[in-house]
């Protein structure tokens, strides 16, 4: 009797499983298998150790002082020999010469004088090339053969290795990615306050209002997400730009004399952002609001409390939640932004995201576009942990 | 004496609605007045434009001979009760209490005194750090009155305090309720669409139909007296027909029910001989079987029977015409169908002028 039942609970669990197994489908294929991916490109390292395998064997016990023994030198001719996916080595070549300037054509004439020699000769390479009696060539190969880096990780922040495998800082001036990382929090920063300030407001207005005024209000901030990207980047042309609507209307009435820069800097840039995310700011506050009994505030008044007083102590602090929640979706959404920047922002106002983009189609620096998107993976997922933490907390929330 | 509270021909129209039309009302210091009526009929409006949340569209309201009308709600030092309590979801029981004694910026001794003497009366000091979602319905209810009561408004406005409560609690709220007030001497109004709660409450009912007061009485005087057909039929439950009047004499008249059928009643000031009549009986004043010291007495059947444990309802019918009684048991041979003689008290019986 327990059997046969238990075997239709397994059944009943097996069915339900199968309704949602296109979804675990969906998400595993289009969400954790590249999710999945860009993280393995930003710490696996294993193009040497897969392309030249007798070299990486060998120069595992080499001390690094000297040039490496012959033996070692024979394992990397004896690699080259092999080789006959021309891919697999213009990765290693790229690899390499990432690491130290000049491995390209070091690489590529070895190459070329081990194919053309006899199979069985010992070939001496520093007679191919003199660079190979140097040891930083050397090193640099050595350094690649561990199958795992945290020469991705570091650089996303400006830092690296030295000579000795301590983590020091890049040079000031020799990358830019902590200045753009500290820019997109800034910008981002700025956008979910600016949301915050227009949003708060708005919301309350929205809930307050009935009818056909309340639905006005909301589509009024819900359009933008509708409408296409580039339309609203023009709209905002046609507004801000030099010879634009509200330099011309400040002209004319005489209030500035010349244009104001209201475009292509950090102004556009924030503008345009709000714009779009302001929705994420005002629906979770509204949805708070309407679940907030309309008389709270007529007891207030009753016992005493004037507006500013009923609203400070009751209706802020009961719309909290849908403030906090407004602005981490507005924070984590922002800084990922991308097209908008790149569309109204200056040189000085690109985003981490361009500088993933870069690395990803620009350069096919797959390692560092995916540290970098790792590291705002990482961002985003403490910011939603503290949010589920707070939301936890019934003394903020007054849950 | 001048009344604490006067309406004088107050309207309040919404849009093109009227809700109250030229409304006169006055309200003693230290009473307590339940508004009873159907939804719909206005007192709950009464309540807002006591309250501040509504403005009268014409006439004044004064307090202690200051009108008060035009007020903001918090600047009237109206205590509140509402419905769904309205207790603040973020602030624990002691917050909520002490919030009115913090709007008037006591200091913060004083307050924290008054809210744990305020607690202590309601017997919920031991809750007073939990928040109103962790409280029952009657706590919730106890604590909401707690806060209108701690900063000793002038009036207490309760709108359908009990509407949410379940019978039992409810009836226990009534009377403690009943008693605060007794004890505290506060002026309360309160708005109800409860009948048995306005009636066991109240010092004075004022019941509302269609934007106008029908009659302001005690709640002795509504149920015994009803002034308008109105009352008779909402307060409790009555027998009420069309009856004729068929002559005065000594302040007693003569209806004629119709089918042979004629009551002695004492008469009101308004009739005439002649005219059409509304006649109320009340199904608890009419007893079944001959009366002899019974000035009216009725030849009837029993039609149907009806048991409600604590009582009896008796369909009593003479051809088409029926009379419901209500009587505590039924002798045995009192059967369906059988002929009974229906007695009642001239007393007992209203004529209303239709």
């Amino acid at each position: 009797m327990k059997k046969t039942m238990s075997k239709t609970a397994v059944r009943e669990r097996l069915g339900s499983l199968l309704l949602i197994a296109p979804l675990l489908a969906f998400l595993a294929v289009f969400f954790l298998w590249p999710l999945w991916t860009m993280v393995k490109a930003s710490v696996v390292d294993d193009t040497v150790s897969r392309v030249l395998p007798r070299t990486a064997a060998a120069i595992v016990s080499w001390d690094g002082q000297a040039p490496p023994p012959a033996q070692v030198q024979q394992a990397l001719v004896e690699d080259l020999r092999q080789i006959d996916d021309q891919q697999a080595l213009g990765e290693t070549v790229r690899r390499l010469n990432s690491a130290v300037s000049g491995f390209r054509t070091l690489l590529t004439r070895t190459a070329n004088a081990v194919r053309d020699g006899r199979d069985t000769t010992t070939i001496d390479l520093a007679s191919i090339d003199r660079r190979w009696s140097e040891p930083r060539f050397w090193l640099a190969i050595k350094d690649a053969v561990p199958p795992y880096t945290d020469r991705n990780l570091l650089a996303a922040v400006d830092m690296r290795r030295d000579a000795n495998g301590t983590i020091v800082s890049e040079e000031p001036g020799a990358s830019a990615n902590r200045l753009i990382m500290f820019r997109t929090f800034l910008v981002a920063a700025i956008v979910t306050f600016a949301c915050a300030a227009i949003g708060l407001p708005y919301a309350m207005l929205a809930a307050a209002m009935t009818g056909w005024k309340r639905t006005a209000l909301l589509l009024a901030v819900l359009v933008p997400l509708w409408t296409s990207l580039l339309v609203r980047t023009t709209a905002w042309f046609v507004l801000l730009q030099n010879e634009g609507l509200i330099n011309g209307a400040l002209q004319a009435v005489g209030l500035i004399d010349s244009p104001l820069p209201l475009i292509f800097n950090r102004f556009g840039v924030v503008i345009a952002m709000t714009h779009v995310l302001l929705p994420f700011m005002v629906l979770p506050i509204y949805s708070v609001l309407l679940s907030v009994p309309r008389n709270l505030m007529q007891a207030a008044a009753s016992m005493g409390a004037g507006p500013l007083r009923a609203f400070w102590r009751v209706l802020l602090p009961l719309s909290l939640p849908g403030l906090l929640s407004g602005s981490l979706l507005v924070f984590m959404v922002a800084i990922g932004y991308y097209i908008t920047p790149a569309l109204v922002g200056g040189a000085n106002d690109q985003m981490i995201s361009s500088v993933i983009a870069f690395y990803a189609t620009g350069t096919a620096n797959w390692g560092l576009a995916g540290a970098l998107g790792l590291i705002l993976l990482l961002v985003t997922m403490i910011l939603y942990f503290i949010y589920g933490q707070l939301s936890k907390s019934p003394q903020l929330l007054g849950a | 004496m001048q009344p604490f509270i006067q309406f004088e021909s107050v309207s309040k129209s919404f849009g093109s609605v009227t809700v109250i039309d030229s409304l006169d009302l006055a309200i003693h210091k230290g009473e307590f007045l339940s508004l009873l009526g159907p939804s719909g009929s206005g007192k709950t409006t009464i309540l807002m434009m006591l309250a501040g949340f509504e403005r009268p569209t014409q006439g004044t309201i004064t307090l202690e001979g200051t009108r008060i009308d035009q007020l903001p709600p918090y600047r009237r030092e109206m205590g509140v009760v509402f419905q769904n309590y309205a207790l603040f979801p973020h602030m624990t029981v002691a917050e909520n209490v002490a919030f009115p004694l913090e709007m008037k910026r006591l200091p913060r001794a004083e307050i924290a005194k008054k809210v744990e003497r305020a607690l202590d009366m309601v017997r919920l000091a031991h809750l007073k750090d939990r928040r109103p979602s962790q409280l029952s319905g009657g706590q919730q209810q106890r604590i909401a009155l707690t806060r209108a009561l701690v900063f000793e408004p002038r009036v207490i406005l309760m709108d359908e305090p009990l509407g949410a409560l379940d019978k039992q609690l409810r009836e226990h709220m009534q009377l403690e309720i009943r008693e605060l007030h007794k004890r505290l001497g506060l002026t309360i109004v309160f708005v109800t669409h409860d009948q048995s709660e306005a009636l066991t409450m109240s010092d004075r009912i004022a019941v509302f139909n269609a934007g106008k007061i029908e009659q302001i009485d005690s709640p002795h005087a509504i149920y015994d007296t009803p002034r308008t057909r109105f009352v008779a039929q909402f307060i409790g439950e009555t027998n009420l027909i069309e009856a004729d009047v068929v002559n005065l004499q000594n302040g007693h008249a003569t209806i004629s029910l119709g089918h042979d059928l004629t009551a002695k009643v004492w008469a009101g000031p308004a009739l005439e001989a002649g005219q059409k009549a509304w006649f109320s009986l009340r199904p608890e004043r009419m007893r079944l079987g001959a009366d002899p010291a019974g000035e009216n007495a009725l030849n009837m059947t029993i039609n149907d029977c009806i048991y409600h444990g604590d009582h009896m309802r008796v369909q009593l019918r003479r051809n088409d015409f029926t009379f419901t009684a209500r009587c505590e048991r039924l002798a045995g041979n009192w059967t369906v169908g059988a002929p009974v003689v229906v007695s009642f008290d001239p007393r007992d019986c209203t004529v209303l002028a239709p």
